[in-house]
């Protein structure tokens, strides 16, 4: 098994952790990662995005062309990355604030009003997490419980009692996947 | 063993050198190393160990010189156009003879450049760069695990032959995350009758100098560090090597450029090619013995760097026209993909089918 | 060749101190960095510490140094001693660490290295020896080379164009971390005894970790100036010491 994930959205949407959180989940089920952010200036407001590898066997690049996912935050992403995305592979994108549609007929898309869902919640950092769940449900690369054990790690100790909240986000995502 | 962590190149290098008992380190904040300095600023102190963040780059390899002459383990980082500011530093240590450790994350130039990866500084840190017949040891990490691993390493060959050690990384590596496992540190015996920490009672003083102004003593220096340098030759190359058995193409590229070239090679091999993977740890000494070897068993090498082809010389004096040199090479910042490298690399494994 | 002296029934009053090597000395004859060196290592002996001293010696007339103080010795890149001593003191606190500089080493190219060392307040005694020109490289324009003064860079003598002189001892004044700032001369004897006092106390001060001491001293460079001994320190009377004044700047 190899999967490779870009993440990408907005500076400050929260993307680099998110892809954080999916790579820690790889480790607790014992899989190799690797996690390979842009850095630079680019992050400061304009776009930002993390390529996520989970594999079985060493990772070989982390320098992508193609990815069998893409979690897209925002239009500009979606412009870049809903092209590079391997047929049959997944389109998730937050349909709150990304305005384009995919023609592609070789890939799965999930479009998902996942910061309205996050409103609702009353917390709309919960987005990520919504789009991560719709995500796993449909390709279940990882388990659930390995998202929550890597929450753990990820998050500072002063944000544990958001875990319970972040788990309800990954049903809601996973609601709507289905 | 201890427990397997997730972390980003950077910070592993800082802290496998927290752990190979680093005492002393000094550095200037540069992108994309940062997260180095930040590391060490935190860690240094809790265990009484010395951080100072200095003026410039310039008065960091200096005062790695200072370290190092009193004979405590040491280290700077830095990213290119600051490893280009030591390098007077760095001709000096390794005349005077000096163990440390000197790490570059490298990004894109020349000039200013650009925060983003490259490794336009093959020529910098394996040529010499400074003024002088010198060298420095230079190893290259293309993953997490073996920034920690080479980190070990540095620290111990530096002072197996009172050499400075550069480990090279691009600000990839630096900035990306993998698992990483902490092998124990085993601390190796270490000699410092020579270091300056005040003349023995009973012992003559020790002087830490690159100034020999009689000629005739100057070379006598140099004979001493060129024996050194065969030595080093002799004891120290790494590489390793993927599906070089049956290869009829290989691909010769470190750090990042080996990552990317082994999916390259597996592309390839799923489209029916026959290509392996050479990659050197040890930049110097280049593991030249191994590309010879290989040359008169293959029809091609092909060349990946992020640079405009520096180390590809070293490639062609080692292949000694034998087999056919490619290459590709992206360069200022860009990096190229698999797929990128496997367009360019089938014609020319199409072309010695 | 040697001559045999019998000191029988005599009282020895003047010797080698004990931290200077027996080496001879490249320096020209008349010239100030021999009782520069000679003081520093008389303190040496009196406090003690000659098996607790590092120094760091330049690049200039003194790169030697390394070879006439019986200490352990680290010679520094051109500029950059206080670097090499910030790392020697922090590592070492309980060791005295001197640099001994010229004025293109410390003023100049190793500017910088110099302020921030002060600026730092590291726990170091700085040894500036001032005799306003490049005496090594042969009489070049130093950054304290006077006005009017004929260097082999300046062969019309230094105008503004080149800046004016540095005047060091003012400069590092303003500076918080250091603790002690004096400039001295070696050109009489009172002087001589003046600038042991103040190079004694710039050790000393380094028991109490109170920051940087910094005594610059006046000197001569009779071959560079082209003047016999006698003539150059005249000069230091006539024209460096009324652009360049001696006393304490600072005393914390």
């Amino acid at each position: 098994m190899l999967e490779e994930i870009i993440f990408a959205g907005f500076g400050g949407q929260g993307v680099l952790s998110l892809g954080q959180t999916l790579t820690y989940a790889g480790m607790v089920e014992s899989r190799e990662v690797c996690w390979m952010p842009s850095y630079g200036p680019e992050m400061r407001g304009g776009t930002a995005n993390c390529a996520v590898s989970i594999s079985d066997t060493p990772i070989s690049s982390p320098i992508l062309a193609k990815f069998d996912t893409a979690i897209i935050l925002n239009n500009p992403s979606f412009e870049k990355f809903e092209p590079r995305i391997k047929s049959g592979g997944v389109l998730v994108y937050d349909s709150t604030n990304v305005t384009l549609k995919s023609t592609r007929k070789d890939i799965t898309i999930l479009a998902i009003p996942a910061s309205e869902e996050a409103n609702k919640l009353g917390n709309a950092r919960m987005m990520g997490m919504i789009l991560l769940g719709a995500y796993l449900s449909k390709r279940p690369v990882l388990k659930i419980t390995s998202v929550t054990k890597a929450l753990e790690k990820v998050l500072p100790e002063r944000y544990h009692n958001l875990i319970p909240l972040n788990l309800k986000a990954l049903e809601i995502g996973a609601g709507f996947a289905q | 063993m201890g427990e397997t962590l997730l972390m980003k190149g950077n910070e592993t290098l800082a802290e496998a050198a927290l752990r190979a008992g680093c005492e002393a380190y000094f550095g200037y904040p540069i992108t994309p190393q940062s997260e180095v300095p930040e590391y060490l600023s935190e860690e240094m102190p809790k265990r009484g160990r010395i951080f100072l963040q200095a003026e410039s780059e310039v008065a960091s390899i200096n005062m790695l010189y200072g370290a190092a002459g009193a004979g405590f383990k040491a280290m700077t980082t830095s990213s290119s156009p600051g490893i280009s500011l030591m390098l007077e530093g760095i001709s000096y240590i390794a005349a005077a003879e000096l163990p440390c450790v000197i790490a570059n994350v490298t990004r894109g130039g020349p000039g200013l450049g650009t925060i983003q990866p490259s490794q336009g500084d093959y020529f910098q840190a394996v040529k010499g760069g400074g003024h002088g017949d010198y060298h420095m040891i230079v190893l290259a990490p293309s993953t997490v695990q073996e920034i920690a691993d080479l980190t070990y390493d540095a620290f111990d060959l530096c002072w197996k032959y009172r050499t400075p050690v550069m480990i090279m990384m691009d600000g990839a590596l630096g900035q990306m995350m993998e698992k990483v496992t902490f092998k124990e540190y085993k601390e190796p015996v270490r000699d410092i009758s020579w270091a300056t920490r005040g003349k023995p009672a009973n012992g003559d003083r020790r002087v830490i100098t690159s100034l020999h102004i009689q000629p005739e003593e100057m070379e006598r220096v140099n004979n001493k560090l060129q024996a050194k340098y065969t030595e080093i030759k002799k004891n120290e190359v790494r590489y390793e090597t993927q599906n070089c058995d049956d290869a009829d193409v290989v691909i010769v590229g470190f750090g990042l450029s080996a990552r990317i070239g082994t999916k390259a090679m597996q592309m390839m091999r799923e489209k029916g090619y026959k290509v392996g993977l050479m990659k050197p740890i040890s930049l110097w000494p280049f593991p030249e013995k191994a590309i010879e070897d290989l040359s008169r068993r293959v029809k091609g090498f092909y060349v990946l760097e992020l640079n405009a082809g520096q180390m590809i010389e070293d490639v062609r004096l080692a292949n000694e026209g034998r087999a056919k040199v490619g290459k590709y090479n992206r360069y200022g910042g860009m990096i190229y993909s698999p797929d990128e490298v496997v367009e360019h690399l089938e014609p020319f494994c199409k072309e010695l089918k | 060749m040697g001559i045999e002296v019998s000191l029988e029934g005599k009282e020895i009053v003047y010797k080698r101190p004990k931290a200077l090597t027996d080496a001879v000395t490249h320096y020209c004859p008349g010239c100030g960095h021999g009782t520069a060196h000679r003081l520093i290592a008389e303190i040496v002996d009196e406090l003690g510490i000659q098996g607790t001293t590092v120094g760091v010696a330049p690049v200039g007339c003194s790169v030697f140094a390394y070879n006439y103080f019986d200490l352990d010795m680290q010679q520094a890149a051109h500029g950059r001693a206080c670097a090499v001593a910030t790392a020697l003191k922090r590592l070492m606190p309980d060791k005295y660490v001197f640099t001994y500089q010229g004025d293109g080493d410390l003023a100049g190219i190793g500017g910088n290295e110099t302020l921030h060392a002060c600026n730092r307040g590291e726990n170091i005694t700085i040894v500036f020896i001032n005799n306003a020109i490049y005496g090594m490289t042969g009489g070049q324009m130093a950054p304290t080379t006077l006005i009017g003064q004929k260097t082999t860079t300046s062969p019309y003598g230094r105008t503004t164009n080149e800046g004016n002189p540095i005047r060091m001892c003012e400069l590092i004044t303003t500076l918080p971390g250091v603790r002690y700032v004096e400039r001295v001369a070696v050109n009489t004897a009172p002087r001589v005894r003046k600038a042991k006092a103040a190079l004694l106390k710039a050790f000393k001060n380094q028991q109490e970790n109170k920051g940087t001491s910094f005594i610059e001293i006046v000197s001569n460079c009779p071959s560079n100036w082209k003047m016999t001994p006698l003539a150059s320190n005249k000069w230091i009377d006539d024209a460096m010491i009324p652009y360049f004044p001696l006393g304490v700047f600072k005393d914390q």
